[in-house]
């Protein structure tokens, strides 16, 4: 391998005695006197958040309004700092969304265990959890920061969505139930 | 009424000095504070932010114009600074040496206050110096000698708080004050040759140099010994870059590591009382005084031109602070080694060959 030795110049008396050096960084710190701030006025000004932040996890609905999540406990057993605690329950046949057999009785996110990884989001098989904009979680009770199931619907709200499943998969039961009779 | 400021200003009654006294402390206090703002807030323009801005009191914020104003200059913030610091706990280490850790921040603030007594401020309409010890034609060898009086402060701190990190602080500040002393009162002398050559009275009489500059500032005529005596002050002070007993970064908090509450509020209050005392005799010495610039006459006459004195001297104070922190956040700190090379190597052979120059001209020329 070639190596090159570079010639340093050697430096000046001038240079040598430290001054020019300091002078310029005095200019330069000066120059930054003058620019603009840059500081962002945290609670009147918010940060404008970029796409695919990962903020508090929340559960989101279906644009029909129908709650997506089914309950298969995969987030559960991914979460890395084991931060969900689901307790499934049946859906009654009753009810208008039978087909889809089973939901969360209760749903669970440990805010001061999770680590906003985005496991669980990833993980979903029916895209009913979601890591979303908000950043800041605040509480003075351990409990508080113990997100239950209506608190992680009202966090999450709607998302847009072209899949209907629950659609597809309602025609699909109806079809069956109308062919063996 | 100006018969009661004439008293107040020019009276030796004991009664009017011990008045002054308790005025020039409340004075110098309320500096060292506006001086820690000075700083967070030079410092935040430098690192492109805004600094303090949101301390306020109900009733202030109330006044039209100026209340935001106060809150956004943050003017209200070294009141909150020194309140949190009077309030806050005041956790007692059970490993330190209990008289002499308490005694250390007292150590160090008092000499700092005691120097403050023998500055100049401005010309008094009869021919004085408006200072609490007017006169003392020992006045800048007394200041020297009680302002490094500070560093036993600083070495009582390190040592009472048996703490390695606050023990090499304190020795390091001791090492520092005793190189750079040397050069410092070396590299002044020639300023009091210009301003009492032989034959002359005035011996070490601040006001005498500063009447002598009235011409041309001594910066000019003995650039070198200024920049001697401006790298001195800021290792005297220690300030950045000379920061070597505090070097946040490798000793933690160096001296004041063991220290909380009012108790490090005071060593804060020293430092900056040195950096007062410093600049006020980098200007005496060297920037004209309480001289607006070289060649413009005095404006008005009698007590007038005290104040306006007074006021052209505070000037130069604020600026000079305002280029210590300008300083601090040019230059990253020296290695310890550095520093002692600087001072030995080349301060102190520097100020004694300008020294020596000085005499050779003046012998010959002069």
């Amino acid at each position: 391998m070639a190596v090159k030795v570079l010639e340093r110049r050697p430096l000046s008396f001038w240079e040598r005695t430290y001054l020019p050096q300091v002078l310029g960084g005095l200019r330069v710190t000066w120059r930054n006197i003058l620019r603009p701030s840059v500081t962002l006025q945290y609670p009147e000004q918010r940060p404008t958040i970029p796409k695919g932040y990962r903020g508090v996890p929340t559960l989101v609905r279906d644009p029909n309004g129908r709650e997506k999540c089914v309950s298969c406990q995969l987030c559960e057993f991914i979460c890395p700092p084991k931060a969900i605690r689901i307790t499934p329950g049946e859906i009654p046949a009753t009810a208008e969304t039978a087909h889809v057999e089973k939901a969360p009785k209760e749903f669970e996110i440990n805010m001061l265990r999770c680590i906003y990884c985005g496991l669980c989001q990833e993980v979903c098989p029916e895209e009913a959890i979601w890591l979303q904009n908000q950043y800041s979680m605040t509480g003075t009770t351990r409990a508080e920061m113990v997100n239950n199931k209506a608190r992680l619907y009202e966090l999450g709200g709607t998302l847009p969505d072209s899949h209907f499943k629950w659609d597809h998969k309602k025609a699909e039961s109806e079809r069956q139930a109308g062919g063996h009779h | 009424m100006e018969n009661l400021l004439n008293d107040l200003l020019t009276s030796s009654d004991l009664l009017f000095v011990g008045v002054r006294g308790i005025i020039l402390i409340g004075i110098v206090m309320t500096i060292a504070g506006y001086a820690v703002l000075l700083e967070r807030k030079a410092s935040a323009w430098i690192q492109g932010r805004l600094g303090p801005n949101r301390t306020t009191l109900p009733f202030v914020s109330w006044i039209p114009l100026i209340g935001p104003f106060l809150r956004l200059g943050g003017f209200i913030q070294p009141a909150a600074d020194g309140g949190k610091f009077l309030f806050k706990e005041e956790p007692m280490p059970s490993h330190v040496r209990k008289i002499y850790y308490v005694l250390a921040p007292i150590v160090a603030l008092a000499p700092a206050l005691a120097t403050i007594a023998m500055l100049p401020f401005a010309l008094l309409p009869d021919g004085t110096a408006l200072a609490l010890c007017k006169g003392a034609d020992v006045g800048v060898l007394l200041m020297f000698a009680v302002s490094s009086l500070g560093v036993y402060g600083i070495a009582l701190a390190g040592w009472s708080s048996n703490n390695k990190f606050s023990f090499l602080g304190a020795v390091r500040g001791s090492a520092q004050l005793i190189s750079y002393e040397l050069a410092m009162g070396l590299a002044v002398l020639p300023v009091f040759l210009i301003a009492s050559p032989p034959g002359s009275d005035h011996g070490l009489n601040l006001t005498a140099i500063v009447a002598s500059q009235e011409g041309l500032w001594n910066i000019v005529r003995q650039p070198l010994a200024g920049l001697v005596f401006l790298v001195c002050i800021f290792a005297e002070t220690n300030r950045h870059p000379f920061d070597m007993p505090e070097s946040e970064t490798d000793l933690v908090g160096g001296f004041h590591t063991e220290y909380g509450a009012f108790k490090f509020g005071l060593f804060f209050v020293a430092e900056y009382g040195h950096m007062i005392i410093g600049s006020s005799l980098f200007i005496l010495m060297f920037l004209g005084g309480w001289h607006i610039l070289p060649g413009i006459p005095e404006i008005g006459t009698g007590i007038v031109a005290t104040l306006i004195g007074l006021g052209t001297f505070f000037t130069k104070l604020v600026l000079f602070l305002f280029f210590f922190v300008w300083v601090r956040w040019t230059i990253p700190r020296f290695r310890y080694d550095q520093v002692m090379r600087l001072g030995w190597n080349v301060l102190l052979p520097l100020a004694v060959a300008n020294l020596v120059l000085t005499f050779i001209y003046y012998a010959f020329a002069g």
